[in-house]
Formats: structure tokens, sequence, C-alpha cells
């Protein structure tokens, strides 16, 4: 397999890999992979590349099957994969979005600096904790009761903010304004909703966490005042979470839908993982309503946290959250699909933009960037692994003409969990992150294992292929000192 | 007879499961998955449940069973340890499963499996039966 992926390769500058469409026969566009050469020989280790030929099996595939330098082994799409598909005659597929649909990051500033936090670190951890439900199966402090779970799905952040969690001004900056359109609840299981129940407002587990992070690098000075980071030292805080099994189970109830409509509608996949409908058919827009209610679910999630993260700092600094300067920088989706208007062949097209672990990057003056960045560009978060540093982006015009405006998402996994619990011990990573000063609670002590900086890329080169590539320009670095898993 | 092995998957996590009937397959793969979720020693069957589920062909029947079972995981916090399959047909399946509520400390909860995926799933008779699946964590 190694030897047939690299005869198909070709080279077209140093961040871009073409693979031929005689790698597979059946492939109706050809493949794009963002790498440097150091990181092909990992990507070809897997079966990545092969899931990126799979994928340009989709009917209604434009441009061509891509693949972000975060790229690794999925189920289905590989994870940093885009796929951009017709609305007028091509498919959604759930398994370009995966089980955590919304899986995201918000990043909420401040004005505290690391000298104001560093002393109160240990309790703030503590109390975040405590405040913030996390781990396997964990269930929220919010109590649903009757059609409030509709609303949730319909109206996402909104309803989180109507409810008192958060400010109105949050909305302005959230993908989509924290409400996906054309969510429709009655496209949704009974299961799902049962077991998304007793889940808003947690923070899961695996790789899902909340950081209190320190600005290490600034490489962007105007883009960075632009999204109120003035100075290194600079406290901020990511949340990375989704719609947990709420997402999970509408995930498994289409992929059971699709696995039927492509016997009905004769479509011919390489993997059932890539099950699909067309966009336009009653199953494609079933799909879309229902994976809009999750996408709205996970927004209200991530609005809930961040007001009990609000709250925790509130009451440990005796201000208010304004006065602690603690603003909505951007929340992205970084697992879903949404439909939007690119220009293809100098023509504007409607298209079904698949992002599996890939953000989105508007560029400067597209409508869809927030108001107060609308000179710069969307912001794009892309967290590291928790012994490392996380990066803010921006999106560019590039990724806009390249890939239908989306970006890497994070560091990606080159080592799996049962080879890091191997290889690492529990008291190891808790000895080298103490050695750093980053404080840290997690549900379980696995996680932690797994979770391990060697078991990830370094993000620096994740995001130095997409700088480099010009599908998203670096803004600042931010390390982290304070850390909450599951 | 309890024979699954956990295989390496970058992102994921693999299950293979073998067994000298499908039924066993279909019982060790549950094993398995729950085996990555807690410590299954810690489980007291002190509550059972019925379960029925359909598929189209036998693959997607095991794997609408291991996400049947995630689901009453999730909603309903059960944690199971012994699964009887009363009935195994190609296109259906009817088992009681047994456990307890989930109490995260004394079964010491390790991974969220999310879902039990379609990907590269096999079901085939080797040696016995031999079932890989992946699973989203």
């Amino acid at each position: 397999m190694t030897s047939r992926w690299n005869d198909s390769l070709k080279r077209i500058d140093n961040f871009r890999w073409e693979i031929d469409m005689d790698f597979k026969p059946g492939m109706r566009v050809p493949g794009l992979i963002y790498a440097d050469e150091n990181m092909l020989n990992q990507i070809g280790e897997d079966k990545s590349p092969e899931q990126v030929a799979n994928v340009a099996f989709l009917p209604g595939i434009i441009g061509k099957s891509m693949a972000m330098p975060d790229i690794h082994w999925g189920y289905g799409f590989p994870i940093g994969g885009v796929a951009a598909t017709r609305v007028s005659d091509g498919v959604v597929s759930p398994g370009g979005v995966g089980f955590d649909i919304n899986c995201g990051v918000r990043l909420v500033a401040s004005n505290l600096t690391e000298k104001d936090i560093k002393p109160k670190i240990e309790d703030i951890i503590a109390q975040l904790f405590v405040n913030i439900p996390s781990g396997v199966g964990s269930e929220g402090r919010i109590r649903l009761k009757g059609n409030q779970l509709n609303k949730v799905l319909r109206n996402g952040a909104r309803w989180a903010v109507e409810e008192g969690f958060g400010d109105k001004e949050d909305l302005d900056f959230i993908e989509d304004n924290g409400c996906l359109k054309g969510a429709d609840p009655e496209q949704v299981s009974e299961k799902a909703k049962k077991r998304g129940l007793p889940q808003l407002g947690t923070l899961g587990s695996g790789n899902h966490f909340l950081e209190i992070q320190v600005v290490d690098e600034i490489y962007e000075q105007a883009a960075a005042r632009a999204f109120g980071v003035e100075q290194t030292g600079q406290i901020l805080i990511l949340i990375h979470t989704g719609s947990r099994g709420f997402g999970y189970q509408v995930c498994d109830d289409y992929l059971k839908t699709m696995g039927m409509a492509v016997k009905k509608y004769d479509i011919e996949l390489p993997d059932r993982q890539l099950a699909c409908a067309p966009v336009r058919s009653p199953e494609g827009q079933a799909y879309l309503a229902a994976m809009a209610c999750a996408a709205n679910y996970a927004w209200a999630n991530r609005q809930c946290i961040t007001h009990w993260t609000r709250q925790t700092l509130s009451n440990i600094f005796g201000q208010s959250p304004r006065e602690l300067g603690l603003r909505l920088i951007y929340d992205v989706a970084h697992n879903i699909a949404k439909i939007e208007e690119h220009k293809v062949d100098g023509k504007k097209l409607s298209v079904c933009v698949h992002r599996k672990g890939a953000t989105r990057a508007f560029p400067a003056g597209h409508t869809d960037v927030p108001n107060a960045y609308k000179g710069i560009g969307q912001p794009v978060l892309i967290p590291g692994d928790m012994g490392r540093y996380s990066y803010v982006a921006v999106g560019t015009e590039c990724a806009m003409e390249e890939t239908f405006g989306s970006t890497c998402h994070g560091a990606g996994r080159i080592r799996s969990r049962s080879a890091a619990k191997r290889e690492f011990s529990a008291s190891d990573i808790t000895d080298k992150l103490h050695a750093k000063g980053i404080v840290f609670k997690v549900a379980n002590r696995a996680s932690l294992v797994e979770e391990a900086s060697a078991a990830y890329k370094d993000v620096a080169e994740v995001v130095n292929v997409a700088d480099g590539a010009g599908i998203s320009r670096k803004v600042l670095k931010a390390r982290p000192i304070g850390v909450i898993k599951g | 007879m309890i024979e699954y092995e956990i295989i390496d998957h970058t992102a994921d996590v693999g299950i293979i499961a073998r067994g000298d009937s499908v039924r066993d397959v279909f019982i060790n793969a549950a094993h398995g998955m729950f085996s990555l979720i807690a410590d299954l020693d810690m489980v007291v069957e002190v509550d059972s449940q019925e379960i029925t589920v359909e598929a189209p062909d036998q693959e997607e029947l095991l794997v609408t069973w291991l996400n049947e079972l995630l689901y009453l995981f999730d909603a309903e916090n059960l944690i199971f340890s012994r699964f009887e399959i009363i009935h195994l047909g190609k296109e259906q399946l009817n088992a009681i499963v047994y456990g307890e509520q989930v109490d995260p400390a004394r079964h010491n909860l390790k991974t969220q499996v999310k879902a039990a995926t379609y990907h590269m799933l096999k079901l085939r008779e080797e040696d016995g039966f031999r079932a890989h699946i992946i699973l989203d964590v």
C-alpha cells in the first residue's frame, strides 16, 4: 500500500501533495494533502491517504478531496478531511461529520495576567473541576423539562443566553451565531433526546478539556488586538467539547438511514462508514436538520460551560465577569457539514462543505465574519496537546479559493491510545506537567496517559504548514497553566 | 469463554472478537467494549435488561447491538458485565444483559466510547468466527 500511495503522489510545492485519480479506481476527483515532507512520511504509515482517496468517491464532490496538515487515520473520512459536494446533485455523508457533531473550540479573553492568576491557579482549577461536570458519562447540573430540550435544539447558544447563561453579545462571536439554521427536532429520535437530556453542560472525556492559558507569543499584532489580545502574559480560557451523547446518537441513527439510502440511490462506496444520500433527498434533508440540532446542542453546551467558568473566576477574584474582561473571542465548529456559497470556476455555487476535524477559516470581508473582525478575518482556534501550546490563527482568501474556507483543527494524534499507555506512565506525565508549572485535574488517570503530549504531533508543525500554504495565518500562541480534563 | 483483543488505531480503538459461534463473537465484542469503559470485575449483576435489535445484515447487526448497549450506558446509566443472547438471526438479535447502575468511583470509568463504527467492519468464519470493529473513542 505504502509504495502504491507514494507512486500516485505528486508534489505540487513544499506544502501541497496531490493524490492522482489512478490511485484508486472510482475516485471522482484527485486528493490533496497539505503537509511538509517530514509529516508526509508519518502520514503514509497509516491508512489516512487511502481515506482521502475514499472520500473522492462521493457523488457530486467538487475540487479535490482534501486533508489538512493534522490529517490522521479516522473512520470513513480521515480526521482533517475536507470535502465539498454540489447541493444540486451531490451527497451529504454523516461520516464526513463524525459522531461528535459540532465538536469545537471556544476561546475567552480576560484582562488578567499570568501574575494575577499564578497564586490562585490551584484554587481556580479545583473550583472549575467542581463547577463543570466532566468525565465518562458525566451528567450536567441543568435539568431540562418537557419541551425545553427542543428549544435547545432549535436555538442553540441563544437558548442558553436567554436562560441566563452568558450575554447577548456572546452570540456575535460564535460561528453561525451559535445557531445553525434548519434545525428540526422532529428529525431527531427519542433515543438521541433521551441520551442528550442529562448531558447538557458537561465537558465529557477523551480529548475534551478546559484550559487556562497564557499568551506566549504574538505574530500579528493588529489581528491579536482586534481579537482582544494586547500583550504576552495575558490570560485566555480555551474550551474544547461537543454535542456529547446527543450527537453520537444522531450520527448512529443516520448512518443506518444512509446505509439504506446508498442502496436506494445506487451509490457505490469503498467504506460503509461513508454512507450518504443526495443533499436534496428526504434522507439528506432529514440528516441536515438533525445534525443542525446536534450542532445547536453543542453550542448551548459550550455556552453553559463558559458561563460557569465566568462565575468561578468572578467568585475567586471578587469582580464581575465584565470587570475581568471575560469576553468571548470566538467559537468554532470543527466537525460539521455546512451549506455554503463558494466560488467554483468563477461562478457562485451552493455546496455542502464537510469539515471532519477541520476549521472554517473565512477571510476579512466575508459576510459571516463578525463585524468587529471584518477587517481582519475569522479567528481560527487550534488547540494543541495539554503539555505544549495552542494557536489562534485567522482565515484567508487563499482558504476561500482552495479549501472552501477551511484549515486545520488541532495537533492530530500520532500514537494510538493503547500505544500511549504502553509507552508512558501517569506518574511520568504528572511530573512533566508539574515541571512545566501546569496545574491539572483529570476525572480519570487513564485519559492523562492517553492524552500525553508525545501522543500528538507538535501542533506548531501543523500550524506552520497551514500558514506556509496560506490557508490560515498564525496570530498568536498560548501555553496552558491550568487544565481540567474528563 | 471471553476472547477478545484490543487493537491499535491512531485515533480510535479496534476490537477483534473471536468465538466458536457468531453468538460468542457478539458476546465477546460486547465484553471487549465494556472492558474499555470500566473495570468489569467490579460490576455486580443486580439489574437486567432485555434487548432486541434489527439490521439489514449480520455485520450491521453487530454494530447495532454494540451501539444499543452504549445507548443504555449513556441514557439509562447502566453498565453490563454479562450478555446472554437468546436468539441471533441474520437480521435480528434478542438478548438479556446483566449489570447495574453506573457508579463512577467503584467501576473506575476509563474511556468514553462514542460509538461502534462501520469502518473496516468485518465478521468472518475464520478459525471459528472472528469480528473486527473500530470504536470511536
